[in-house]
């Protein structure tokens, strides 16, 4: 309706606005069955009911503002969190995205029909342009609800990256005054530098003088990455301590070599076991086997 | 035990680094941020210091200084590097992980440098090493 001024009470999108504040109720109660969320809110039909009215409270304040297509609506704020909660439980179910898409879509029709019966002298052409704008406003709020849900997947995802950087590089106290950190995995810019970091860390807290870095684990050693070992190493002797790398697959020793990787001033010792003896030698702390009684040779 | 080690000019002078003496060994105590005059004071008093009293060792701790940039490190190795001319050794104690991966990142890897976690690990190093008495001679150390 071009020639009708906006913000009227004849225009579709008050049309709409006032319908959802009149059948609040109507529409709460029919979406409390639909399977979004009967799903979602298992507990009881109230607490799906209450969720509802407050999705339409939104849905209202966001044609009451005329901005049915802006998923940025300030309408949407006050619900986001809740919609959020419903995506979220909806694809830790295990649904795909599309699945919430349709079962978000299954919202629409009870709340056309509800709008279709309020308006049973209305002209046709008035009667769809408030289906329209309301559908418009369904799909504004599918939206929002794919964008959280997205978004929360993001903040998920960043959240188990952090974690699993801090959990990769545990720093092992394997004797008085040595520390050991096992790499697993493929190291990179980032994860040298949290390693170089939290090994330098534990040096200073445990007073260890002896740090040994065991890259058993780790699948291939670029020039990169053998010069991140070469500075801790260097880091660690400015601070006082001595680093043994040990661990060093063949494959990655033929790899070094052939790259022209000169590691000539590190220690490096074939496994961790020989390197923690190598160690404990050099602190002048011997192992006598209980059995034979006899030193341990390594 | 330990003195002051008086300045030049007989008491301690402001800009001064103090250097303790302990034994035969010569403490010094880096604090806080360090102007490069103050720096370079410090290498001369430190040189002078050593042809004076004999000392063979030189424990440098730098525990107390953030930042340690390209001309402190210079100086550091050059220090080391005169007191092994006038037959003594210099640790370096207690550089933070901060400093260390700076220092290692501008390429300052600082070689010849003795280095030890703590004071005592450092005095431990210097005497257990060094020839008891300079004018001693070698003496075969048992392990």
């Amino acid at each position: 309706m071009p020639e009708e001024a906006e913000g009227t009470a004849g225009s579709p999108t008050h049309e709409v606005r006032d319908f959802l504040r009149r059948r609040r109720e109507q529409i709460a109660q029919r979406w409390a069955d639909e399977a979004l969320f009967r799903a979602v809110f298992t507990v009881s039909r109230d607490e799906a009911v209450e969720a509802g009215k407050a999705v339409v409270d939104g849905l209202a304040q966001v044609a009451d503002a005329q901005r049915v297509e802006d998923p940025d609506a300030a309408g949407f704020t006050s619900v986001r969190e809740q919609l959020a909660r419903m995506g979220a439980a909806r694809s830790r179910a295990g649904l795909s995205t599309a699945q919430v898409s349709s079962e978000l879509a299954a919202l629409r029709p009870p709340v056309e029909n509800l709008l279709l019966a309020d308006l049973p002298d209305a002209s046709p052409e008035e009667a769809r342009a408030c289906v329209t704008t309301l559908s418009v406003l369904m799909g504004t709020l599918r939206v929002v609800v794919m964008q959280t849900a997205l978004s929360e997947g993001q903040a998920l995802i960043d959240r188990q990256r952090l974690q699993l950087l801090e959990v990769a590089t545990p720093v092992i106290k394997l004797w008085d005054g040595i520390v050991a950190v096992p790499l697993i995995g493929t190291l990179d810019s980032a994860r040298s530098q949290v390693v170089m970091e939290t090994l330098l860390e534990s040096i200073v807290e445990q007073q260890a003088r002896y740090a040994i870095l065991d890259i058993t684990g780790v699948p291939t050693v670029d020039s990169l990455v053998a010069q991140h070992l070469m500075k801790t190493v260097a880091a660690a002797r400015l601070m006082g301590a001595e680093c043994i790398v040990s661990g060093i697959r063949p494959a990655i020793a033929q790899t070094m070599v052939h790259l022209g990787l000169d590691l000539g001033t590190v220690v490096t010792r074939a496994s961790l076991a020989d390197a923690l003896g190598y160690v404990l030698h050099q602190l002048g702390v011997g192992i006598v086997n209980p059995v034979v009684n006899g030193p341990v040779t390594r | 035990m330990s003195q002051a080690f008086p300045g030049p000019y007989g008491g301690p002078v402001t800009g001064h680094v103090p250097v303790l003496r302990l034994g035969e060994v010569l403490l010094v105590t880096l604090q806080g941020d360090l102007h490069d005059s103050t720096a370079q004071q410090l290498q001369q008093d430190l040189a002078e210091t050593i042809s004076r009293s004999g000392a063979t060792g030189v424990i440098i701790d730098i525990s107390g200084v953030e930042i340690v940039d390209s001309f402190l490190g210079r100086v550091l190795a050059e220090i080391a590097g005169q007191t092994e001319l006038l037959a003594a050794r210099t640790v370096v104690v207690g550089m933070r992980p901060a400093v260390a991966i700076t220092l290692v990142e501008l390429g300052l890897s600082l070689p010849g440098v003795h280095t030890a976690l703590s004071t005592e690990v450092a005095m431990e190093l210097l005497t257990q090493h060094a020839p008891s008495s300079r004018y001693g001679g070698l003496r075969q150390e048992s392990p």
